[in-house]
């Protein structure tokens, strides 16, 4: 990003600052350091480089999975019911969620898929794991890496509600994203 | 060594004492909420002998032969019998007693004890069994159960099932156990105790073992648990889910279901984790394998027809046959221990009952009223189906006759229960 250029470039620059002060038997003109061959932008010299902290405003750094501002902290698809279709309104989220893998090669994503507390545990596993499947796929459509993503199932295992009533059912037909640290 | 420590838990072996989780507080309590019709009159007379061990080993025949639903027990208060004189046959039929059982248990020597017993039949006014059992002290419990044992396949014809164990899982806050407790509910020990669900537990068929499925990992992963050394391995864990194992009747092979090419499919491993192959292939579901008794046929739940129903495939190869055709969802097969019957879970206008079906007939019967029915299991005589639902709001245990008439419930204080599996007769 801009702030870590800059830095690279001041680097290379102070460097090649002490390199030409060295090796001259002329005394150096510190005023006019500034402006050795590397220096292309003139600004990169004089700004101030915060140091750790700069990268909450890197929208795909680490940092950014905590934030609740950014997108990526969210982490949970919904389906309806009977279905195993990621809704279009989730297809931009995972695109964030795609872009911040490719991004970060040594993340991996775990996707738990989850079902409601109706009928076999056995067949709400397979139930679960057809959701946490879904989103894999769309993750693996949006240039999300095989080896980065796992899906698996919690079937109606760790209900996000106790009530048995539409709303709560609504709730655990959901595939979670969670990334390495959090698994 | 391994047998024996199993056999005899009530004896608190020190040698058992470190495989499980030291001794989980909450006790299974059974209570039968339905007789059978024709109760067989039995009176079971106070043993003599040592007052306590005595009273102690009457009280768990009794309890024993009252729970199986097919016996109605005679009084016998004020009678003092024992083995060795011949007793008032006259009497004990009109007190109303089919047969009597009397019995004794005296100390030996070594500081063991011996238990004798006489069953008669009133009737034909005769002894039709008896026996003389050496124990120690710590085995009154189970001494007793090898007379309930003896006394109800001497007058039912079938192997009674006093002395199996049942494994399930408890959960109670946020926290999860797998138990195994004697069929009666008594000394219930904690094999894993855990976090995390664990679900799907399997008896492998000498009863050493247990497969099961725990989420510890955060995804689901099938572990075979030895029970006299408290060691598990990871029979499999493939990247994606892991679940429901089901042992081939030779012990050597599991079914399980893995999702590692995609869908929940049917795969077949070694024990130890080794040789995984797929044995089904469908585009939709493949879940709940089961070997048939006799190892010719793997029934399962498919959903490949568009609703889950179950199917079964034989093992040497072949097409799946579709085995359930009545209503759109039949789900988790066990077949009896003869074979000859498979019991079920169907849904009904969104309720879920424990269903029987006589596989030569195909013919079904509805065995339960509740409406969360899940996981049956029967017992190793095949008489009774031992399965998960909710009373209350709670998950409790149950248990029904295949002819739908004996009833029992199963329940944990302050606790849900669930996923039980009944555990084979000893060998």
């Amino acid at each position: 990003m801009n702030t870590r250029l800059a830095l690279s470039f001041s680097l290379v620059t102070l460097v090649t600052l002490f390199s030409l002060a060295g090796c001259g038997s002329q005394p150096a003109a510190p005023e006019q350091a500034g402006a050795g061959v590397e220096d292309r932008n003139p600004r990169a010299v004089s700004t101030t480089v915060p140091v750790s902290g700069s990268t909450s405003t890197d929208p795909y750094g680490l940092a950014a999975l905590k934030d609740p501002k950014n997108p990526l902290s969210k982490r949970s698809i919904y389906f309806d019911y009977d279905s195993y279709v990621v809704k279009d309104e989730y297809k931009s989220l995972l695109d964030q969620h795609a872009k911040f893998l490719a991004k970060n090669s040594q993340m991996k994503m775990l996707i738990q898929g989850n079902a409601d507390e109706r009928g076999s545990r056995e067949y709400n596993l397979a139930l679960g794991q057809k959701r946490a499947e879904a989103v894999k796929k769309a993750l693996l459509l949006m240039g999300g890496q095989e080896a980065q993503l796992e899906s698996v199932s919690l079937g109606e295992e760790k209900p996000a509600c106790m009530e048995q009533t539409e709303a709560c059912w609504a709730q655990c037909r959901r595939g979670d994203m969670l990334y390495s640290g959090e698994f | 060594m391994k047998t024996h420590c199993f056999r005899w838990l009530a004896g608190g072996l020190l040698g058992c004492a470190a495989l499980f989780v030291p001794l989980a507080q909450a006790q299974l309590s059974i209570e039968i909420t339905g007789a059978g019709t024709q109760r067989l009159p039995v009176a079971i007379a106070d043993f003599g002998g040592e007052r306590g061990f005595a009273q102690a080993l009457t009280s768990v025949v009794r309890s024993d032969l009252e729970r199986s639903g097919l016996f109605q027990l005679v009084d016998t208060t004020g009678k003092v019998l024992d083995e060795n004189t011949a007793p008032n046959y006259a009497e004990w039929k009109s007190r109303g007693a089919d047969a009597l059982a009397v019995g004794s248990l005296a100390a030996l020597p070594d500081g063991n004890y011996e238990t004798r017993y006489r069953l008669h039949d009133t009737q034909k006014q005769v002894a039709i069994a008896g026996q003389a059992l050496a124990h120690s002290s710590g085995q009154i419990r189970t001494t007793a159960h090898r007379i309930a044992d003896s006394i109800y396949e001497k007058l039912t014809g079938e192997r009674g099932i006093f002395s199996t164990r049942i494994a399930y899982v408890v959960k109670s806050a946020g926290r999860y156990e797998l138990q195994i407790a004697d069929a009666d509910g008594n000394a219930p020990q904690a094999a894993l105790a855990s976090r995390e669900p664990i679900i799907s537990p399997a008896w492998s068929p000498d009863g050493g073992k247990l497969a099961y499925v725990s989420f510890e990992a955060k995804k689901p992963v099938v572990y075979v648990h030895d029970l006299a050394t408290g060691r598990r391995h990871i029979a499999a864990n493939f990247k994606g889910s892991n679940s429901a194992p089901a042992w081939s009747p030779d012990g050597k092979k599991l079914a399980v279901v893995l999702t590692k090419d995609g869908s929940s499919q049917l795969y077949l491993l070694n024990v130890d984790g080794s040789g995984v192959m797929r044995i089904a292939s469908s585009s939709g579901i493949d879940t709940e394998p089961q070997f048939s008794p006799d190892g010719e046929f793997i029934y399962f739940t498919s959903d490949r027809g568009g609703s889950p129903q179950i199917y079964r495939q034989p093992v040497a190869g072949g097409a799946a046959q579709r085995i359930t055709f009545e209503g759109n969802y039949s789900v988790t097969p066990r077949l009896s221990p003869d074979g000859k019957r498979m019991t079920f879970v169907t849904r009904d206008s969104g309720r879920f009952h424990v269903t029987v079906m006589d596989l030569a007939s195909r013919q079904t019967q509805v065995l339960t009223d509740t409406a969360k029915d899940e996981s049956p299991s029967f017992a190793p005589n095949g008489r009774m189906i031992l399965f998960a639902t909710e009373v209350g709001g709670r998950g409790v245990l149950a248990a029904v006759s295949t002819d739908g008439r004996v009833k029992q419930r199963l329940t944990v204080q302050a606790a849900d229960v669930r996923e039980p599996a009944w555990g084979p007769f000893s060998k």
